[in-house]
């Protein structure tokens, strides 16, 4: 999902102008940073409103308690994390204006921007910093939870200053800081109250450009320009209003029409994406994702027999003619995934064993195993579990129930809703199913959750639900996260993909890319690896 | 009178009945679904440990036993407190107070709409049964019943919204004009219209069809012929003496849709975006809401049970004969 923008737009190309000198920039230590991408000639002026589609409509927006994509789009807006990351995945300033590393990888100081304050007047400073990642975070929000263990203390020597001192070297530490994964909440509305049920939860203070103004349910949010936000001059927009359309082919319509200008993650149906690129009025890009950078697979429950023997599964892997999902089910979106790690994400490795669509071998594999077919010509059978995701979720299942088929694998497909899913899938209630996940940058913090036998745990969704275990992947990811060096920690983690490609603990079927489509009226909208997730403080909208 | 009195005595004894059995059986019903909220939360956040989905249980009070919460829930119910949505963290009422304007408004114009077109409909085919109008009229209808409901809405949405702009597509006021007064009435009303007619289409069939039938029935009855040989207008006999005898199935049909005027727009609300009360009980079925789909259910059990009585009231208004007193 996170390619980069294939028609090379003009802001676009002054914006990959302007990254390198940004970061010149910030090598030298300048402080004052100004990420502006677009200079003056059609240049930002204030005023406009944005409407962007929502979709399903977030339950709350206050972003520590609750991460799910739409939460994240909306509240990205409202509160802020230290950093954010450009579409390689380099850290720039957001809330923190520079940071240094000690040598050894232990102490992170980040120095963070003066006179924020938050939404509600009050002086935002270190001690909101140390609250959140020591207290609020930690308690509610998982994945918080996970990088903020590896700090033995945090601490504020001064208001605009915070230290992290990690306990070891844990290099993927700097990936923890943007907005929906460490959102930093303010200490005066949260210190010595229940989390989860503080009134205040319904109208978010956070430091973001926009703040929350209205939210009629099951219509729309209205966020308004804060007109205290710390950068002089920003944002630009006057406000946005997330408007929820839940129907697909209405968000289409809607789109065309003119009546949205913006629509992210899943919001078209790939089979919409082709047409809607025509639509005059509409620019799309599949940048701006790379910080999630999904890959889809087909789960595979390796306590059922025979998918627990690696020949079957590569059997799989040479069965399924991932092209075809990509071209026809996906209509392009998407690169064939080669492994574990996505190509976005940082501590890729291309050079791993290729499995490309070979009936021959796959039946091979299968003879080898001794799986012989039977009178209809059938091996084995297997259940599916359809991903509740929408229709192309549906059809890819389809296919690969036909695809499965040709070695001699009779598949059943089984339906279900989100619930009964995660229910099933997190109690290891399955054979196959459809997953995605994203990577969150590193592999250290989105990719191996899903591979390492530490994280086999019944019950918990979006952990190693195969069962897969190998020690040495186990300890290649171990060993790879703490590893100060970057020469051998790329060692172990190009070691441990092409160990992990060997083994096939998933079908890895796509990078997934999804289609942003944008007004063209707006500008400067999607320009870090965060895409819609950021805060929209440099967005705006062109006169007619 | 005190027959009355004994009449709507004896219904809400039975509804009080009626409406506990329902409590208990949703209640029951919708914790057998496979999952529970905090697994849908567990499953939308993309990641998590086994702390967070504890630590919802918890706050949604899932780690306690069915039976107590079943205790807790129907002693709230009795004292007119429909819970807490804590996936939402609002009151439950509050939801439903938010929600349900826009649904009365859309389904309730949509039966009215279909009533007085159905009925008009029906009888105009029914009178002239055999001609050209008649067969026109029982096509349309035909097709308007066995059409897609979404279907005939994108279809409406992509003539009058994309291509000739003369009506907004989707959503219940123009979000941010900031209008009042009239202008807001009016903006609404512009709104409702591609809405309502496609929810109406589908009920004018239904109404229009049922009328016509059952015109034809009483049509040729006895008391008919002795109306026209008395010497009366077309009109006086067709309005007077046909229609009223020939209406009471379609008011027992209307009565059971009325009754589901909240849940019924589903479809509806989703393709157009109406902030209504059917999507919401839609969402929270998907999101194991519990409290909100409980709370709907309730709410949508008391219309079915007032619509009755309503219905039997109008029976009795139309239909000397049947007296509830009785």
């Amino acid at each position: 999902m996170r390619q980069r923008c294939p028609q090379g737009h003009r802001y676009r190309d002054r914006l990959r102008f302007l990254v390198p000198i940004g970061l010149m920039a910030l090598v030298l230590g300048v402080q004052a940073w100004l990420a502006t991408p677009v200079m003056a000639a059609d240049g930002p002026t204030r005023g406009g409103t944005m409407n962007i589609i929502v979709q399903p409509e977030p339950p709350i927006l206050q972003l520590g308690l609750n991460q799910q994509a739409p939460t994240q789009m909306v509240a990205g807006k409202i509160y802020q994390g230290l950093l954010t990351y450009d579409q390689k995945l380099n850290p720039l300033p957001s809330l923190a204006k520079s940071w240094d590393i000690s040598p050894d990888g232990l102490t992170y100081t980040f120095h963070l921007q003066e006179g924020v304050k938050w939404h509600d007047g009050k002086p935002f400073t270190a001690k909101d910093v140390v609250f959140s990642t020591t207290k609020f975070l930690p308690e509610v929000h998982p994945r918080a939870r996970a990088s903020f263990a590896h700090c033995e203390t945090i601490t504020a020597p001064d208001d605009h200053t915070v230290v992290f001192k990690l306990k070891e070297p844990f290099p993927s530490f700097l990936y923890a800081f943007e907005v929906s994964a460490a959102p930093i909440v303010p200490a005066h509305i949260y210190e010595g109250t229940d989390f989860r049920n503080n009134p205040a939860n319904a109208t978010p203070i956070g430091t973001g450009p926009f703040k929350l103004q209205e939210w009629v349910k099951g219509s729309f949010i209205h966020l308004v320009r804060n007109d205290d936000y710390y950068k002089p001059g920003r944002p630009y927009l006057d406000g946005i209003y997330f408007r929820v359309i839940p129907d697909a082919a209405s968000r289409a319509l809607a789109l065309e029409s003119g009546q949205v200008d913006e629509s992210q993650y899943n919001d078209i149906e790939p089979f919409d994406v082709a047409s809607l690129k025509k639509a005059p009025n509409l620019e799309m890009t599949t940048a701006g994702y790379e910080f999630d950078a999904p890959v889809s697979w087909i789960e595979i429950n390796h306590r059922v027999k025979p998918l627990d023997d690696k020949r079957f599964r590569q059997a799989l892997m040479y069965a399924i003619d991932r092209d075809f999902i990509r071209d026809k089910i996906w209509f392009g979106l998407g690169r064939v995934a080669t492994g574990p790690v996505n190509s976005r994400t940082r501590q890729f490795e291309p050079d791993v064993p290729k499995y490309s669509k070979d009936l021959a071998k796959a039946r091979a594999l299968l003879d080898d195993m001794g799986l012989k077919p039977d009178a209809n010509g059938v091996r084995t059978h297997l259940r599916f579990l359809v991903m509740p995701y929408g229709e192309t979720w549906q059809r890819l299942a389809e296919f690969i129930k036909v695809s499965l088929r040709q070695i001699g694998v009779d598949i059943t497909l089984e339906n279900t809703d989100v619930a009964g899913w995660v229910q099933k899938v997190s109690n290891w209630d399955f054979d196959l199913t459809s997953n995605f996940l994203y990577q969150y940058g590193d592999p250290a913090l989105g990719v191996s959750r899903t591979y390492v036998s530490s994280n086999i745990r019944k019950g918990v969704m979006f952990s190693n639900t195969m069962g897969y275990s190998n020690p040495k992947v186990d300890d290649l990811f171990a060993a790879a996260a703490k590893e100060n060096d970057p020469v051998k920690r790329q060692a172990a983690y190009s070691e441990m993909q092409r160990l992990v490609v060997e083994d096939v603990p998933v079908v890895w079927l796509l990078e997934m890319e999804f289609p942003t489509f944008v007004n063209k009226k707006f500008k400067n909208v999607i320009t870090t690896g965060l895409g819609v997730i950021d805060s929209y403080d440099e967005v705006f909208m062109v006169k007619p | 009178m005190a027959g009355l009195a004994r009449f709507f005595g004896g219904r809400l004894i039975k509804a009080v009945a009626i409406l506990f059995a329902i409590v208990v059986m949703n209640f029951l019903l919708v914790h057998a679904a496979p999952g529970d909220p905090a697994t849908v939360m567990a499953g939308e956040a993309g990641a998590g440990d086994a702390q967070f989905v504890a630590q919802l249980r918890e706050q949604f009070g899932l780690d306690r036993p069915l039976v107590v919460q079943l205790g807790t829930y129907i002693g709230h119910v009795s004292t007119g407190d429909l819970g807490f949505s804590y996936r939402q963290q609002k009151p439950v009422w509050e939801l439903l107070v938010q929600r349900l304007p826009a649904t009365l408004v859309l389904t309730a114009s949509a039966f009215a709409l279909a009533l007085v077109l159905g009925i008009g409909l029906g009888t105009l085919a029914a009178v002239h049964a055999g001609t050209l109008r008649d067969g026109a009229i029982t096509v349309l209808a035909l097709l308007a019943y066995a059409t897609p409901i979404y279907w005939i809405g994108l279809m409406l949405i992509l003539l009058f919204s994309v291509r000739l702009g003369w009506l907004p597509a989707f959503g219940y006021e123009t979000v941010g004009a900031g209008l009042t007064g009239i202008a807001h009435l009016a903006d609404i009303a512009k709104h409702m219209v591609l809405p309502v007619a496609t929810l109406g289409l589908f009920y004018m069939a239904v109404y229009a069809r049922l009328t016509r039938a059952s015109i034809q029935e009483v049509r040729d009855m006895d008391f008919v012929k002795t109306a026209r040989a008395k010497g009366l207008r077309e009109s006086t006999v067709v309005f007077r003496h046909i229609l009223r005898n020939a209406i009471l199935p379609v008011i027992t049909v209307a009565g059971v849709q009325a009754g589901q005027l909240i849940g019924g727009s589903i479809l509806i609300e989703t393709v157009f975006a109406w902030p209504g009360i059917g999507r919401l009980a839609f969402e929270a079925v998907l999101q194991r809401d519990y409290q909100v789909l409980l709370g709907i259910f309730f709410i949508s059990s008391v219309m079915v049970i007032v619509f009755n009585i309503v219905t039997d009231l109008i029976y009795s208004l139309i239909d000397p004969r049947i007296d509830l007193a009785s």
